[in-house]
């Protein structure tokens, strides 16, 4: 086919929006302690609840303000974005190793193994995510180990349920039958010729769940069920502008805005992965 | 001749009984397993858990003999697969054991909430369909112009951001920019209610005291939309796929040279043959719903089973969270066995052969 007549794919500006943003905040977490402004847990009641740059009353440094207790705003966010960033890899990439391999199994091998581990699919399905969370979190102890477990834990399910359809279809393909009569083991073929055809999906799907993964942190925190209460995290600072919001607006505006560009930006990039390795769109 | 055509389509009419017999038995067993493995992993994981309840209830400096005693009588003494079978064994009777930090009844407290948290999800799951059809509607009247290009740029923005966060901009814009809706609680607090049940919602419109229906509604508006919108994004753009698909058949084609309107043409002949595909994911996604109201009930103080479960689990109240889990896995199933149920009684190809 004639490569010059597909329209090139993937490199929208959408994608370079998302793209640029997760760079951004992902680089600002890794220098966080060079890029901050000010002492993320530095308390100062002489500052407290100081408005943002370009409101009276604001204060040259603390670029978006301070909380109750004065500690500025912007600082917290970017040392927030060390736990999230690290939640949103390690949990994904946990539920990814989990749900994947035992999607290919289930999907592969089908029978017995296809059928305990559909059952055990159905009855994760039949919790409420966050409650399942929650509770999770509640029994391991609260902490950044704790918390990336309850994740993987509870969302192993999603790609456990896409990898095992698609690794169903693949295994009824015309190569998968060659390979068998070529004389590889099923252990071999699985490995060599279904896992790299269900990769893409695996890649996108990788990226809404830290997307996801970031969402449910916040959420721990804003139950005040994450990690220590001194480490500021996007959920707590959340969770703080929630009850000062009649007085102190930006505490809840600007995490806010954090979570819904990580989050969208997150979902974008599965989105156009899916859409340039997706065979039939290509 | 005329009396075998008869038998012949009484015999298909009752083959497709028979298999739809089947395939309910089927799904209710597979849900009773389903329910049977959630109490166990609920049971387990609860147990597992450090931290001693019991400590947790008694004044400091209660006596061993006093813990012992109060251990005996919540059934904590016993082994783990003692516990569980009494517990099952309970659960079958209807009794789900007494709240540790409350002391009530398990399933009387749940029965309590759970009426707010259906009303919240119900108002929901309408807003939602209402929302959703219909910027399917428009999109696909509009297709390949820039209100449908628009109708998946928000649809897809809308899809992504989850739940909470919804609820959160909602406050921030309804609450404080705007106040118009309240943010806090089921009702307000200074009014007098008249209900006997906990369908607040329902019992309003019934005694026609449409103030409080009003009330009501206002407070219930703010997370309704939080926990509606992820939901009317997906039906938008599964019902309009379907939609644009259905629009190019024959028979769509019949009715718009007919002079029927486009809009005519979507809403009389359309819509009922590109709702199916929507429905059967609908309902897992209402399922989804349903299981944001956990945290969507917690930011807006809504008092419904969610947040009663939240509050559970931080004070380790044991009989509760598994009280509570247990519920919401039971709606969890039963809205699937709805759904393909309705799926198989509505798919045509399933009716006739």
């Amino acid at each position: 086919m004639d490569e010059a007549r597909i329209p090139r794919r993937g490199l929208s500006p959408r994608l370079w929006l998302a793209g640029g943003w997760l760079l951004l905040a992902l680089l600002a977490a890794i220098f966080a302690p060079l890029v901050a402004p000010q002492d993320p847990l530095a308390q100062d009641l002489m500052l407290e609840r100081l408005p943002p740059f370009w409101l009276d009353g604001a204060e040259p440094g603390y670029w978006l303000g301070t909380d109750s207790l004065g500690r500025d705003l912007l600082s917290r966010l970017i040392f927030g974005g060390r736990i999230a960033f690290i939640v949103a890899f390690a949990a994904a990439i946990s539920a990814c190793f989990i749900g994947s391999a035992l999607g290919l199994i289930a999907g592969y091998f089908g029978g017995w193994a296809d059928r305990i581990i559909s059952r055990i699919v159905d009855v994760w399905m039949a919790f409420p995510p966050v409650l399942f969370a929650i509770l999770l979190v509640a029994v391991l102890g609260t902490g950044l180990s704790s918390v990336i477990l309850a994740i993987a834990i509870i969302d192993w399910t999603r790609f456990c349920r896409v990898i095992r359809a698609e690794a169903m279809s693949q295994a009824r393909m015309d190569y998968v039958e060659s390979a068998r009569v070529a004389g590889y083991g099923r252990i071999g073929i699985m490995l060599r010729e279904v896992l790299p055809n269900v990769l893409p999906s695996v890649v996108a799907l990788l990226s809404l769940e830290m997307g996801i993964a970031v969402i449910v942190e916040a959420i721990l925190s804003f139950v005040n069920l994450s990690i220590s209460t001194d480490d500021p995290t996007w959920g707590s600072i959340i969770a703080e502008g929630r009850l000062s919001i009649h007085q102190a607006w930006w505490v809840l505006v600007f995490p806010l805005i954090t979570l819904i560009l990580t989050v969208l930006s997150f979902s974008q990039f599965g989105e156009a992965l899916k859409a340039r390795f997706d065979p039939v769109l290509r | 001749m005329v009396a075998k055509r008869l038998d012949e389509g009484e015999s298909v009419q009752s083959d497709y009984a028979r298999m739809l017999l089947q395939r309910f038995l089927v799904r209710l067993l597979t849900m009773l397993v389903t329910l049977f493995g959630v109490a166990i992993v609920v049971f387990v994981v609860i147990r597992v858990a450090p931290g001693d309840p019991i400590a947790m209830m008694l004044p400091p400096g209660a006596s061993d003999d006093d813990i012992a005693r109060l251990r005996a009588l919540y059934g904590l003494d016993k082994s783990i697969v003692q516990q569980f079978f009494i517990w099952l064994g309970g659960v079958l009777h209807g009794d789900f054991g007494t709240s540790i930090s409350l002391r009530q009844d398990v399933l009387g407290l749940v029965f309590d909430r759970l009426p707010a948290t259906l009303e919240l999800a119900t108002v929901a799951l309408l807003m939602a369909i209402a929302i959703g059809a219909t910027a399917a509607i428009l999109g696909a009247r509009s297709r390949g112009t820039a209100i449908e290009a628009g109708i998946d740029i928000a649809s897809g923005a809308t899809l992504s951001i989850p739940d909470f966060l919804w609820g959160l901009v909602l406050i921030l814009l309804f609450g404080v920019l705007v106040p118009v809706f309240d943010i806090s609680g089921r009702v307000s607090p200074e009014l007098d209610l008249p209900f006997v049940t906990q369908f607040y919602l329902v019992e309003s419109i019934l005694r026609l005291r449409f103030d409080l229906t009003w009330d009501l509604l206002k407070h219930m508006l703010m997370p309704a939309v939080a926990l509606a919108l992820p939901l009317a994004a997906i039906i938008a753009q599964l019902l309009k796929q379907s939609l644009k698909e259905v629009l190019d058949l024959d028979y769509v084609v019949l009715a718009r040279v007919k002079g029927f309107s486009e809009t005519q043409v979507i809403l009389r002949e359309a819509l009922k043959n590109a709702a199916l595909p929507t429905l059967t994911l609908a309902g897992v996604q209402f399922t989804f719903l349903i299981g944001g109201t956990v945290i969507v009930e917690r930011l807006f103080s809504y008092e419904g089973l969610g947040n009663m479960a939240i509050d559970a689990v931080i004070n380790r109240d044991l009989p509760l969270i598994q009280g509570i889990v247990l519920v919401f896995a039971l709606l969890f199933v039963l809205i699937n066995l709805a759904v393909d149920m309705m799926y198989a009684l509505l798919n045509p190809r399933l009716r006739h052969g």
